[in-house]
């Protein structure tokens, strides 16, 4: 089992004809994920490598039977697509792009779950979802992961994904569904939602989240371990020397005052019961320990 | 981006926001010139991104175009928290009768914009917050329906301001909202927001932060870009498109992605070590950003070991390589290089930079092992 996507899911790609597009399109295929179709305005008709290219996400919809989207197209042009693609009845959009304005991604969370509540979002300025054997849409280096869990991932992080992912893999544990929710202010689905998706999942016994400075989804997250999780939860928080004040390269990476710091988030997460790393590499030694353990 | 206080007052001027009429100076000449137009007297204030500045000194009173001239020149050139004063804002006197506050941001937790407004301003925003936190009336906008003139009033209710000042407030309010909105700002803020003797409002302080994201679509905004203050390693890194943060280490670091760069700072501080600097050069790098990045962090004189930190998802390994080589090949390497590099295409990554490596570069495949490395590197050449 897994959450969200698994070998039945059909991705389009909007923006199949861009060079990122192409590039992750053609890999995620490669890997075996079902990429049926690919949507680029004035381009229907064409093709990429045996891809069709349609101008609508609702004809890709209507002809292939896609069931995801993977939008990958310039920030100016993210939030319409993405708005587009829940139109279309499109159940999961996986939105890579970075670099929108924050206002546009309030905008499309609120019309998303006000419209479209059937529809989930996952990031924008994230690196996608793989189900490890199954599905990869997105940049996730998949080769590094091992398949079948017992270990669910969600990160605000890309890199920090894979890190977790190649640890993990390294020491031989499984994965069952490895979620990157974007380090943007206002991410399509939250640490709280993932997390409670993998405490649903039978085949997810043990969940590795990694978090950032900055923001307070990984408190919101705490709690949420606190109240309803029964799966153990192992955590890592990047940025314990980032200066306050400093944007540090992500929109939602910023501190303010003692607001956000990794400090708080460790502190909350360990209240809630949940082992904290101090880097990577020791919270995969301590999934291990836990996944030891089941 | 953070503006100054006269490029928040001019936005808000432009959305139609009473604030007080004042002149832009960098010199004293400029500033009793900007004073004899608006008429005396008036405020003399130094223009920095920094709170504080009223306490060390930045904020004078000047009854006559001498005054103005002594206060300009002790002020321009003034060190404030860190900070050079290279402009000041000449202002016309304001009468306060009362002080508000009033801001607008986003509320991640609530997916929602926030509007605070308190009757209390003029003072520090958060120790009210602490203190008396009933003090603040507090609104979610929804972003898809905006500020309704019915929700803003019973906002304005809420915060019990006093009679004579609602309806000039409900104006600036749904001002402020809008150039919130359209202007793409993280922050709006006026404090103090005053209420003059004679009825009237208008923002005597102004704090705005842009969405860098937003830029695309404010050609306005390239302005703004020349008054920056940067140091001069994050104005050569910004020039080159780079997210770039100065510390005051040794190690100089190189990562893709904000995560992996801040847990990499992280790393190298738990294994004894101190970072020079945050630089994420972000996904799909290619070749061009490695040697940008090298350059970068060579011009630095603090750094004693370059440790760089890639793991490919988009960014491909095989790029990575040859930015650094190229890079070896433009610039003389002041510092010796630690590479730890994984994901897509690492392989082929790694074997490119075989070839090159020497007692300036090396490799490490693990990322703890490879801060090591660096971290004794930069404690002993």
């Amino acid at each position: 089992m897994s959450i969200y996507v698994d070998r039945h899911t059909k991705v389009l790609v909007q923006g199949l004809t861009g060079s990122q597009g192409r590039f992750y399109g053609l890999r995620n295929r490669a890997y075996g994920t079902q990429v049926v179709a690919g949507v680029t305005p004035k381009k229907g008709g064409t093709e990429v490598e045996g891809i069709p290219v349609f101008d609508t996400v609702d004809e890709a919809v209507v002809r292939t039977g896609a069931t995801a989207s993977m939008v990958s197209v310039p920030a100016p042009f993210a939030p319409e697509a993405v708005l587009e693609a829940a139109e279309a009845g499109v159940e999961l959009v996986v939105c890579l792009t970075e670099g929108i304005p924050a206002h546009d991604e309030a905008r499309v969370y609120n019309r998303l779950r006000r419209d479209h509540p059937e529809t989930r979002l996952i990031g924008p300025n994230c690196p996608g979802i793989l189900t490890p054997g199954e599905c990869n849409i997105g940049f996730i280096p998949a080769e590094v992961a091992q398949a079948g869990g017992p270990v669910g991932i969600v990160s605000r992080s890309g890199t920090l994904t894979y890190q977790a992912l190649q640890e993990l893999g390294q020491h031989g544990v499984g994965v069952t569904t490895c979620v990157g929710i974007g380090g943007d202010p206002v991410p399509g689905t939250s640490f709280v939602e993932a997390l409670a998706s993998f405490e649903a999942d039978p085949e997810t016994r043990a969940v590795i989240m990694f978090g950032e400075i900055g923001g307070s989804a990984e408190e919101e997250a705490a709690e949420f371990i606190a109240a309803e999780m029964h799966t153990p939860v192992v955590s890592y928080i990047a940025g314990v020397t980032a200066p306050p004040g400093k944007k540090m390269g992500h929109a939602g990476a910023i501190v303010s005052g003692n607001k956000g710091t990794a400090q708080a988030k460790m502190a909350a997460l360990e209240a809630a019961g949940a082992k904290v790393g101090g880097n990577p590499t020791e919270a995969a030694e301590l999934m291990v320990e836990v996944v030891a353990g089941l | 981006m953070d503006l100054f206080e006269y490029q928040g007052k001019q936005l808000f001027a432009s959305y139609g926001i009473p604030a007080s009429p004042g002149a832009v100076a960098l010199t004293a000449a400029q500033a009793t010139e900007g004073a004899d137009r608006i008429g005396y007297p008036v405020v003399v204030k130094a223009q920095v991104l920094v709170g504080g500045r009223g306490k060390a000194g930045g904020i004078q009173l000047a009854n006559d175009a001498h005054e103005v001239e002594a206060h300009a020149r002790r002020i321009l050139g003034m060190r404030i928290k860190g900070h050079t004063v290279g402009t000041v804002w000449i202002e016309k006197v304001s009468d306060i009768a009362e002080e508000f506050y009033a801001s607008f941001t986003l509320d991640r937790a609530a997916k929602a914009h926030l509007g605070m407004l308190s009757r209390q301003g003029g003072v520090d925003i958060e120790d009210v917050a602490a203190t008396e936190p009933d003090a603040i009336a507090r609104i979610h906008v929804d972003p898809v329906d905006g500020l309704t003139e019915s929700d803003c009033r019973e906002w304005i209710d809420a915060a019990g301001l006093p009679e004579e000042a609602r309806a000039g407030t409900l104006d600036l309010l749904l001002k402020l909202y809008r150039a919130y909105t359209d202007g793409d700002c993280d922050l709006v803020e006026i404090n103090p927001l005053v209420l003059t003797p004679d009825g009237r409002v208008h923002a005597l302080d102004a704090k705005v932060t842009l969405d860098d994201n937003a830029a695309f679509r404010h050609p306005e905004w390239d302005a703004y870009e020349s008054t920056q203050v940067l140091d001069h390693r994050e104005a050569e890194a910004k020039a080159k498109g780079l997210q770039y943060v100065g510390l005051e280490g040794t190690v100089g670091i190189i990562a893709n992605g904000a995560g992996l760069a801040m847990s990499t700072c992280d790393v190298v501080n738990q294994v004894g070590g101190k970072p020079a600097n945050f630089l994420d050069i972000g996904g799909g790098a290619n070749a061009e950003v490695m040697a940008n990045a090298l350059e970068v962090i060579n011009n630095d004189d603090g750094v004693r070991s370059i440790f760089i930190n890639i793991f490919g998802g988009i960014t491909r390994g095989e790029e990575v390589a040859n930015g650094i080589v190229a890079a070896l090949g433009r610039v003389e390497l002041r510092a010796p290089i630690v590479v730890r590099l994984d994901g897509t295409n690492a392989e082929e990554g790694r074997g490119i930079l075989r070839d090159h490596e020497s007692d300036m570069l090396r490799s490490s495949p693990a990322m703890l092992d490879a801060a090591r490395v660096a971290v004794e590197l930069a404690a002993t050449s």
